[in-house]
């Protein structure tokens, strides 16, 4: 089943390239918002292969076909206590529980998508361990493994996450997994936008058992997970209320239903070294990854946002809504974008795979 | 081009458009000056460079880069030349790029947990310089008093603590590297991601082919409160890595988790007479650390699994004095083989943990079929093994079988599911065993990647890849007996 999925999946987009024809990857849909508007082109459905193909939890590695749902998978991980620690959001619209929605494996991948854990755990890119691909020319190739370290050939099983499908429709992934942590208590502390990256920032350098912090509305809340002993350790260095809807605001901020979320105003994904001060003064901000991100809703000058964020060391993406001919990824420089060009070339010669989903290739 | 006959010319024309690079540059000419940079700490393999050129600035980097493609001279690049996989052997047609005069830590931001750091910047320097912070770089090769930084980021390096910690490519934050062409590219960002593809992961392990690295921001970590170290003793390896299985198993995701076999065992017992129980099979030494409560609780967790799961005897340290004494085990292990036979020769596949038993079994019987003897130090927890071939350098045709050897045993953990090198390298070591693991067309992808950035092939050419020519019609890698270069150098 899966190897015929494989093979018509190869053909697919031989004939396409073949053809010229530009193809939209397509997993769950529900990361249908992100991204460039692209070309179009006829929708290449990547749900039909789907399944586990090998769990082995002592080895901490999961190898998981591209279109499994991520609940399914997160599922089989839940039950061995385990997790992808980089706490994929699946944005599946509400209100369908999380449980049921359509988000797939490969869709998170693609995206290179990480929830409030990564700033403490690590990036998607950081979990693969290897990826099957069908490149832009209908070949099934595999990078990467099934094993924690690797060094053979380029990494560019990693190099797939966040790619957007553009380099190739990824058809396997396999991940190296963690413990679920045993117990996790959330803090929260009354405090200004600038005092509050300040405080996170000064926790994050010190051997605390922190796994996410986010402030908005004049409220730090920090998540900490661990063994009971550890995370009472914690508190009581730390200090702050703890707050009983925890586990319900971390899911809330992942899959972006907080009200600060809400509504069609656009939404604006700044990326800054964490300890960057406050900035885009006048705009509603919710502050992600111990600083490391700034949401910011409503309309606003997509140049005067990149370059006050690249000033301050990082980046901008409209990340929901608004006017996408802005660019939806902030630009890159001309040495960037030229290699760029040259490893789109090289693994989709035809130009057929996501065309214009990243940037104008 | 000719190479052969135009040589001479052709250096001499390199020479005098290195010697226009402002500010003026460190260049060695002469045979003598050019001895040492002859070979890397691979085994046994020679090349006197064209020239070698030291340079102490990225300005300077981007004028040889520019210089040496417009004559079509490749450039291979060298950090301290502790890599054992032949990544940094010069070519008599190229120039050698020491990257050892940039050693400048350029900054340390403890509030941000980020240092930017020199390529020629040693691996060690960088914890030492950051702990009066708190702070610690995490990836931790052997070799870190000696390796470069750079070299670290080309080889994607490991080290005892990556199940928790990671390899390089986890802890770095962005790199600037000058490309083939010149340009200055700038990968990765000080934000937690970057905009476009992730460009530092390919930059990152492609072993010099891609761009030179000229600064590099490493992540820094809170040093861990509090470490706890074990060492059990084991009457098999079967044993000791059922335990491996058991505490991971049981949701504890250790610092280190290193395992010896009995040759390993028994050379440390002579040399360094630690008291293990007569008749141990394997030595499992197991590190957590955290904050004060959780590396106490997971000491304890690990110790009853470890008893649990049949070892003979564990040791747990009380205290830092202890511990360094357990480590002795391991980290002496280099000095105690090279006392039972002085020419060894280091393998490093990784295959899923649940294979390692069987995995050991293989060795040892491929071992007795090549007449040798191998000893097992390998780092259990990630599957990472290192095998060690003993070999007699004097002995004809010995060192060919050694290397013979590793081939086998590096194909033997493709078959299991693993990969012929887990943080060595290709180098010009394995690329035959590439030609196991990867199918044509993937080998042409990692050629199409090399284009995306060098399409003259200037850098590092015909390492790290094999030519798919090469996998058709391999005949066997031609290899000089020699002395082991850096035989200073802890190799695993």
């Amino acid at each position: 089943m899966a190897e015929t999925f494989l093979t018509e999946l190869c053909e697919r987009v031989r004939d396409a390239a073949a053809h010229g024809k530009a193809l939209r990857i397509r997993g769950g849909g529900t990361k249908d918002f992100y991204g460039a508007a692209g070309r179009g082109g006829e929708i290449l459905e990547t749900t039909g292969g789907s399944g586990i193909v090998a769990y082995e939890p002592k080895e901490l590695v999961l190898t998981v076909r591209a279109g499994t749902p991520l609940a399914e998978v997160e599922r089989a991980l839940a039950a061995e206590r385990q997790m992808l620690p980089f706490e994929p959001p699946h944005f599946a619209p509400s209100p369908p529980a999380a449980a049921a929605s359509a988000a797939t494996i490969g869709g998170i991948v693609a995206c290179g998508l990480s929830g409030p854990r990564r700033p403490y755990a690590g990036a998607v890119r950081d979990f693969v361990l290897g990826t099957r691909i069908v490149n832009g020319k209908g070949e099934a190739l595999a990078f990467g493994g099934r094993v924690i370290k690797n060094v053979a050939g380029y990494d560019v099983s990693r190099l797939m996450a966040g790619a957007l499908g553009t380099l190739g429709v990824i058809t396997e992934i396999s991940f190296k997994v963690l413990p679920r942590p045993p117990e996790e208590a959330t803090l929260a502390f009354p405090l200004g936008q600038g005092e509050a990256i300040e405080r996170a920032n000064r926790w994050a350098g010190q051997p605390l058992p922190l796994s996410a912090s986010a402030w908005e509305d004049g409220v730090l809340r920090v998540r900490l997970s661990g063994a009971p002993a550890a995370i009472a350790a914690a508190r009581a260095k730390m200090g702050g209320e703890e707050d009983p809807g925890g586990p319900a605001y971390w899911t809330a901020l992942r899959e972006q239903r907080l009200a600060f979320f809400a509504g069609e105003a656009p939404l604006w994904r700044l990326a800054l070294p964490q300890t960057a001060p406050p900035l885009f003064a006048g705009h509603a901000q919710l502050v992600e990854w111990g600083g490391g991100v700034r949401w910011i809703r409503g309309p606003a000058d997509a140049f005067a946002l990149r370059t006050e964020a690249e000033r301050a060391g990082g980046h901008a993406t409209l990340f929901r809504g608004g006017d996408k001919s802005v660019g939806v990824f902030h630009p890159l420089a001309p040495a960037l974008m030229k290699i760029h060009r040259r490893l789109k070339a090289a693994f989709d010669p035809a130009g057929i795979l996501n065309p214009g989903r990243m940037y104008d290739f | 081009m000719n190479a052969l006959a135009t040589e001479p010319a052709l250096r001499a024309r390199t020479l005098a458009a290195l010697r226009e690079v402002r500010p003026p540059l460190a260049i060695v000419a002469d045979d003598e000056g050019l001895k040492p940079f002859e070979t890397d700490a691979f085994i046994a393999h020679r090349e006197t460079p064209m020239l070698a050129v030291l340079p102490e600035s990225e300005a300077q980097v981007r004028e040889i880069v520019n210089a040496c493609r417009r004559l079509g001279v490749p450039v291979v690049t060298r950090g301290s030349g502790t890599g054992i996989s032949g990544g940094a052997i010069p070519r008599s047609d190229g120039v050698l790029l020491v990257m050892t005069k940039m050693n400048r830590i350029l900054g340390i931001d403890a509030a941000a947990r980020m240092a930017w750091v020199e390529p020629g910047v040693r691996n060690l320097r960088v914890s030492e310089a950051a702990a009066p912070s708190g702070l610690f770089y995490a990836p931790d090769p052997s070799s870190q008093s000696v390796c470069s930084i750079g070299g670290n980021v080309a080889e994607n390096s490991g080290g005892v603590h990556c199940l928790k910690y990671g390899l390089t490519t986890h802890n770095l934050l962005a790199v600037r590297a000058i490309e083939a062409d010149g340009d200055l590219l700038e990968a990765g960002s000080l934000a937690l991601d970057a905009p476009g593809y992730d460009l530092m992961a390919l930059i990152c392990g492609s072993e010099g082919n891609l761009a030179v690295i000229t600064r590099v921001a490493v992540r820094l970590l809170p040093l861990p409160e509090a470490t706890q170290t074990l060492l059990a003793a084991f009457p098999s390896v079967r044993r000791a890595a059922e335990a491996v299985g058991e505490i991971i198993g049981a949701g504890i995701v250790p610092a280190a988790l290193e395992m010896m076999d009995r040759v390993v065992i028994e050379a440390c017992e002579r040399f360094m007479a630690m008291g293990f129980p007569a008749g141990a099979e394997a030595l499992l030494l197991a590190e957590v650390d955290g904050c004060t409560e959780e590396a106490l609780g997971d000491a304890a967790g690990v110790r009853s699994i470890l008893e649990r799961c049949g070892a003979t005897e564990v040791r747990m340290a009380a205290d830092a004095a202890e511990r360094e004494r357990l480590w002795k085990s391991r980290k002496g292990a280099f000095t105690a083989l090279a006392n039972i036979l002085p020419d060894f020769y280091t393998i490093d596949g990784t295959i899923p943990r649940r294979c390692l038993p069987d995995i050991l079994d293989r060795v040892y019987e491929l071992a007795a079929e090549y007449g040798l003897m191998v000893g097992n130090v390998f780092h259990a927890g990630d599957g990472n093994i290192h095998p060690c071939i003993f070999y007699d350098a004097n002995k004809p045709g010995d060192l060919e079988r050694a290397e013979e050897l590793g081939g086998r045993i590096l194909e033997a953990c493709v078959e299991a599911g693993g990969t012929i090198t887990g943080e060595h390298g290709v180098g010009i070591e394995k690329l035959r065993q590439m030609c196991v693991q990867f199918l044509p067309a993937e080998i042409e992808a990692f050629h199409a990647v090399k284009a995306a950035f060098d399409p003259d092939s200037i850098l590092n050419p015909g390492k790290a890849v094999p030519t798919l020519r090469r996998c058709t019609e391999w005949r066997g890698m031609r290899v000089r007996a020699g002395e082991i270069p850096r035989p200073d150098i802890p190799r695993f």
